[in-house]
């Protein structure tokens, strides 16, 4: 696994300063969240991510935020990130337009460990928002399905109004290589899909647990129960990785604002293999 | 020879490892039921003499609510399990259960598993094992639900 985790962000050649991208394209994903597709400026130096990092987002006037990306990975000529206006930052980011500039560093951070994990059956567990830093990861296995064993995304949202991406998550469910199930904590009368909670999908979910792979990312207690029913189903500890959140803000490890035990979020993860962090994670406050 | 639901019943996760002579006792109150969309399979406050595993198909527990219809709490897919009313005086439902799809069930006569439990301890004790994890599993669900995880507070 070392490739994915390695760290990131200290290499880049200047990570403190942020480089002014153009906002192409607004998408609107839900009620609070959106879709920026960015530009970087004429002659910049061709952006390459891995899935699971993420960028230091500047709304100029307001601040810097941390937001992974969400589209395909690899080397691009635009780059995606959703975002949930939930805060000063990402609701100034909300009123951008196509043509506004935002300030971009990075990108910052350790990978999924996708191409570690080839021959395996892989499972997504998503919730919320987490399905964002989780697209690129099915993006890049499905680019190279033949090397992997089954493909499962399993989505938690709040409601069917609060679901991200919902034509792709069509797109993949009709898809005969991958395994795509949405359930809903609530749903209005009339919903004929699941409902219940994103953990609830696992024990009867197709896929071996001898030979799997789970990429957990969500709120963190979604998290930590997701991860007690892979380890129930058997998956092996050493094969469960999950995305932290943390406040976040030089993203190179030396402002100590994400520190989490002897780690920094920024640096050391936010992809972190589980065992590595379970320690800290049962502590409060951390 | 009349076949039993023996080995269906083996095949489902709550019978894992149980006992074939205590899976041939249930499969004695077990019976194939079949529930057209939209039809109901238990009413609230009506008699809870059976459970429910889906073989094929999708239930779900509903309650109403004045004003607000029918609210669904949660679904059960293909080899869940619904009900644990039967278990419990008064033995009645505390919610609907509904069809959502063309839906095919095992239903499990709770009056009859209660007998066998009363002659067999060491089967009821099995049942209630597995009955208390279900209960366990689908408490932490509710819990989780309750948190509203994905909400603006979050």
């Amino acid at each position: 696994m070392r490739d994915a985790l390695r760290q990131t962000g200290a290499d880049l050649p200047d990570p403190m300063r942020p480089v002014p991208f153009r906002i192409r394209r607004v998408e609107e994903e839900t009620h609070d969240t959106f879709t920026l597709v960015l530009t970087p400026p004429p002659g910049a130096p061709p952006f390459s991510f891995r899935p699971g990092q993420f960028n230091m987002l500047w709304a100029f006037g307001a601040g810097e935020v941390p937001i992974s990306l969400s589209g395909p990975p690899g080397e691009v000529r635009e780059i995606v990130h959703t975002v949930r206006a939930v805060g000063p930052v990402t609701r100034e980011l909300r009123r951008l337009k196509k043509g506004d500039t935002v300030g971009v560093r990075g990108p910052f951070g350790t990978a999924w460990p996708v191409e570690e994990v080839a021959g395996s059956d892989v499972v997504l567990v998503a919730g919320g928002i987490g399905l964002a830093p989780l697209r690129p990861a099915l993006l890049a296995l499905l680019a190279e399905r033949p090397r992997y064993g089954r493909i499962l995304l399993l989505v938690g949202a709040r409601t069917p109004g609060d679901l991200l991406f919902v034509n792709e998550l069509a797109d993949w469910r009709g898809r005969f290589d991958v395994d795509v199930d949405v359930i809903f904590d609530r749903a209005a009368p009339g919903w004929h899909g699941l409902v219940g909670v994103v953990t609830s999908l696992i024990p009867s979910a197709p896929f071996d647990p001898r030979n799997a792979a789970a990429f957990v990312c969500g709120p963190e207690i979604m998290m930590n129960f997701a991860l007690l029913e892979l380890e129930r189903r058997g998956v092996p500890p050493s094969r469960l990785f999950v995305s932290l959140e943390r406040n976040m803000k030089c993203g190179v490890g030396l402002c100590g604002h994400c520190q989490m035990g002897p780690f920094f979020v920024c640096r050391d993860g936010p992809v972190f293999p589980r065992e590595r962090v379970a320690r800290w994670l049962a502590i409060r406050e951390v | 020879m009349v076949e039993t639901l023996r080995p269906i019943l083996a095949s489902i996760p709550l019978f894992d490892g149980m006992k074939p002579d205590h899976l041939e006792l249930i499969a004695g109150c077990a019976s194939n039921v079949r529930f057209a969309p939209g039809e109901f399979a238990a009413r609230q406050g009506e008699a809870a003499d059976r459970f429910f595993i889906v073989r094929k198909g999708r239930l779900a527990l509903q309650v109403h609510g004045p004003g607000r219809g029918e609210l669904t709490l949660l679904t059960v897919g293909d080899n869940e399990v619904l009900g644990w009313s039967w278990l419990v005086p008064p033995y009645k439902w505390h919610f609907d259960a509904r069809a959502l799809t063309d839906t095919r069930v095992l239903a499990l006569d709770g009056r009859c598993l209660r007998g066998k439990f009363e002659s067999d301890y060491q089967l009821g004790y099995e049942m209630m094992t597995r009955f208390a994890q279900l209960m366990t599993q689908r408490l932490e669900a509710a819990s989780l639900q309750l948190l509203d995880l994905y909400g603006s507070n979050a």
